[in-house]
């Protein structure tokens, strides 16, 4: 058990046959996913990297079974790519594209909205879960099957807290981007839920940073819901200049130093856990689960 | 892409939202004959910065003669304009628009942009005109917001209830919903991120008229229309930064001694912390994209290398499925090849192809301090920034 994905998921991609999409096909291959199908219109019936290719994510899903789907396409095309994958019903989303227009990611929402998709990204690393799959662009080599549950707005970063939890002896049930741009998918609350409802999954490491209010919207989350595993939590961006855009669309505040008081403040105050530097957390999450035990 | 102000009344016309008659101009000269065509009546004179609050620091003029307009219009194109928005620098505006004056009923206050937390578009509007920004902080006005989608079918009732709650008068409330309409059709149609028209004003005819406009539109929608690039004229802003952008590189200045060559926003935002946590002070905030190759890469580090206030630089990468280890390691030894300034580097270089790093750090001759982990390298960055170490 772990969390949106396992080893059985049957993954396609929309885009493989570009640049990137045959490259990172290729990783998650080489991890062990089992990737069953590629997407590319006008190009079905072909085989690419030994998958079956074809025109639609519908005719993909009928004759595969693909219950997961990665998008790889370019922004222009990047929205239709989603709502097709939404309209064939397909359960899981995860979208690694960059720089799609706002009022497109608007229109992806609207058509979620009563659909059966649960939708990562877009600009996500994707979901990694260590042992089964990887769906995405997550680093994996220092990543380890075990029971700590991340979620995240950045992908580098993810990869550092995960190299911090194998180094300090916890590994992890899954790792989910919920991407750097303000109008997303899954959010930091949707992974919370999923990850107090899943029994692998002993503790949960929320990375967040300055700009945006879903860090806000996950203290709300637990201190209404209450803690039901212990949290740990680490907000980025404190010194960094206000009213800047940093890397992240999402990224972007008025008082940075206010924005990440704000933020920690209301985590801690809902029972999370703080890490007091982005070098401490595999430190401090293996304290918690120690005062737990004790 | 901000526009200024002539620019966006511009589109907003093309979507039949009014605005006053207006006509832009260069110089002195210019603006003389603007004024002499849009007389009789009230002129006003307006600088084109990308700055609002422009009124207190004598961006906006009322005037009543062509010659008025005229010396308005030479000392708002003479020197820099400095508002509350602008930095202590301030502007300096190419352009005036010069524009005829519109009758005032009441004034209102309106805004459209993005609500991210639910996914959807937002109205602000409040009984406003310029100022409010002022009277917000003192709690004297308050704004009413509705959220829409990217159709407007079945919403009227919902706009005029808006519309009641900032006191619109219910003859003009057939005339306010077009207007709410129009701006929501012009901001989904441009890809617009932000269209704020302050004051929105309601003339004693009926009519609604734009008489500010404050017009964003969301760069990453650019391949939808390609018409707008040639409204973005001469890129500004800090050199540095935008030659880094040109480099696949986001890149911040900062006033610090310590070049930080980092991969990612989230791992970038993190070093500048941890930077400071340890007493130092970062020169940058930088997020190697992960489209960048070794040679866009070097040209960042070079852009560290020509900074003199720079110590040392500290490189925090963890590579990942997008961005290896190498590429970087390959960027420093370019970059130190190539440029004549040495600086101690201190290198925290692991994941995706951190043995080969590690080779291609051992061919390149520069100062290299090679760190395990990265609070091990910040402290260590920081002691050589400070002369300790």
């Amino acid at each position: 058990m772990a969390i949106l994905a396992n080893a059985d998921t049957r993954v396609l991609c929309q885009g493989m046959t570009g640049w990137a999409g045959t490259y990172h096909t290729n990783r998650m291959i080489q991890y062990g996913t089992n990737v069953v199908a590629g997407v590319t219109p006008g190009k079905g019936g072909r085989s690419h990297i030994d998958v079956p290719v074809f025109n639609t994510v519908k005719e993909a899903r009928t004759a595969t079974g693909a219950d997961a789907s990665a998008i790889f396409v370019p922004p222009p095309q990047a929205a239709a790519a989603m709502i097709e994958a939404i309209e064939a019903e397909m359960p899981l989303v995860v979208v690694v594209t960059e720089r799609v227009p706002v009022l497109d990611m608007i229109r992806v929402r609207e058509a979620l909205v009563g659909s059966r998709t649960r939708l990562i990204g877009p600009n996500s690393q994707g979901l990694l879960v260590p042992g089964a799959c990887q769906i995405g662009v997550m680093a994996t080599d220092r990543s380890r099957p075990g029971s700590i549950g991340v979620v995240s707005r950045s992908a580098s970063l993810t990869s550092e807290v995960v190299s911090q939890l194998t180094s300090a002896g916890l590994g992890q049930s899954a790792t989910v981007g919920v991407g750097g741009d303000p109008v997303h998918g899954m959010g930091f609350v949707d992974c919370l839920d999923l990850f107090f409802a899943d029994p692998q999954t002993e503790a949960v490491v929320l990375i967040g940073e300055i700009g945006g209010k879903e860090e806000l919207a996950a203290a709300e989350f637990l201190a209404t819901k209450g803690l039901k595993k212990p949290v740990i939590a680490l907000i980025v961006g404190e010194h960094a200049p206000a009213q800047r855009r940093m890397g992240h669309a999402g990224a972007l505040s008025q008082d940075s130093g206010g924005d990440v008081a704000a933020k920690v403040d209301a985590l801690r105050r809902a029972g999370a856990t703080i890490a007091a530097g982005a070098h401490l957390v595999g430190q401090t999450t293996r304290e918690r689960l120690a005062k737990r035990a004790a | 892409m901000q526009l200024r102000e002539f620019q966006g009344k511009d589109l907003l016309s093309r979507y039949a939202i009014a605005v006053p008659e207006g006509r832009l101009a260069a110089s002195a000269d210019e603006a003389a004959a603007a004024a002499s065509a849009l007389r009789p009546g009230n002129i006003y004179v307006k600088a084109q910065i990308l700055a609002g609050d422009r009124a207190a620091a004598g961006g906006v003029r009322a005037v009543s003669s062509a010659l008025a307009a005229a010396e308005a219009a030479r000392q708002m194109l003479a020197s820099p304009l400095v508002t509350p928005q602008t930095g202590p620098a301030g502007q300096a505006a190419a352009q005036v628009l010069v524009e005829r004056g519109v009758q005032v009923a009441r004034e209102f206050y309106i805004a459209i942009g993005v609500d991210p937390a639910r996914a959807a578009i937002e109205l602000v509007a409040g009984s406003g005109g310029s100022g409010i920004e002022q009277r917000i902080a003192r709690g004297s006005e308050t704004l009413s917001d509705l959220q829409v989608g990217t159709r407007l079918d079945g919403r009227a009732a919902d706009i005029d209830v808006l519309g009641r709650r900032i006191g619109v008068p219910e003859v003009a409330a057939g005339a306010f919903r077009a207007t709410v309409e129009r701006l929501h059709r012009a901001f989904v149609e441009l890809d617009a991120s932000l269209i704020e028209v302050n004051p929105l004003v309601l003339t004693p005819a009926g009519d609604f008229v734009a008489v500010d406009a404050k017009v964003e539109l969301d760069d990453n929608a650019g391949f939808r229309h390609p018409e707008f690039a040639a409204m973005a004229g001469e890129p500004e802003g800090d050199l540095t930064e935008l030659k880094a952008q040109q480099s696949q590189i986001n890149f911040i200045q900062m006033d610090g001694d310590i070049g930080a060559v980092v991969n990612g926003a989230g791992l970038g935002l993190a070093t500048l912390d941890m930077i400071r946590t340890a007493g130092g002070k970062p020169a940058n905030f930088m997020d190697i994209r992960t489209t960048a190759k070794s040679m866009d890469v070097a040209h960042g580090i070079a852009l560290l290398l020509d900074n003199p206030r720079v110590k040392v630089l500290l490189v925090n990468v963890f590579g990942g499925g997008m961005q290896p280890c190498d590429t970087v390691a390959e960027a420093l030894g370019i970059a130190f090849r190539k440029h004549g300034r040495r600086v101690p580097a201190v290198i925290r270089l692991t994941g995706n192809n951190e043995e080969l790093a590690r080779h291609r750090l051992a061919n390149f001759e520069f100062a290299k301090i090679e760190c395990a982990d990265m609070w091990q390298a910040v402290t260590r960055a920081v002691s050589i920034a400070q002369g300790r170490a």
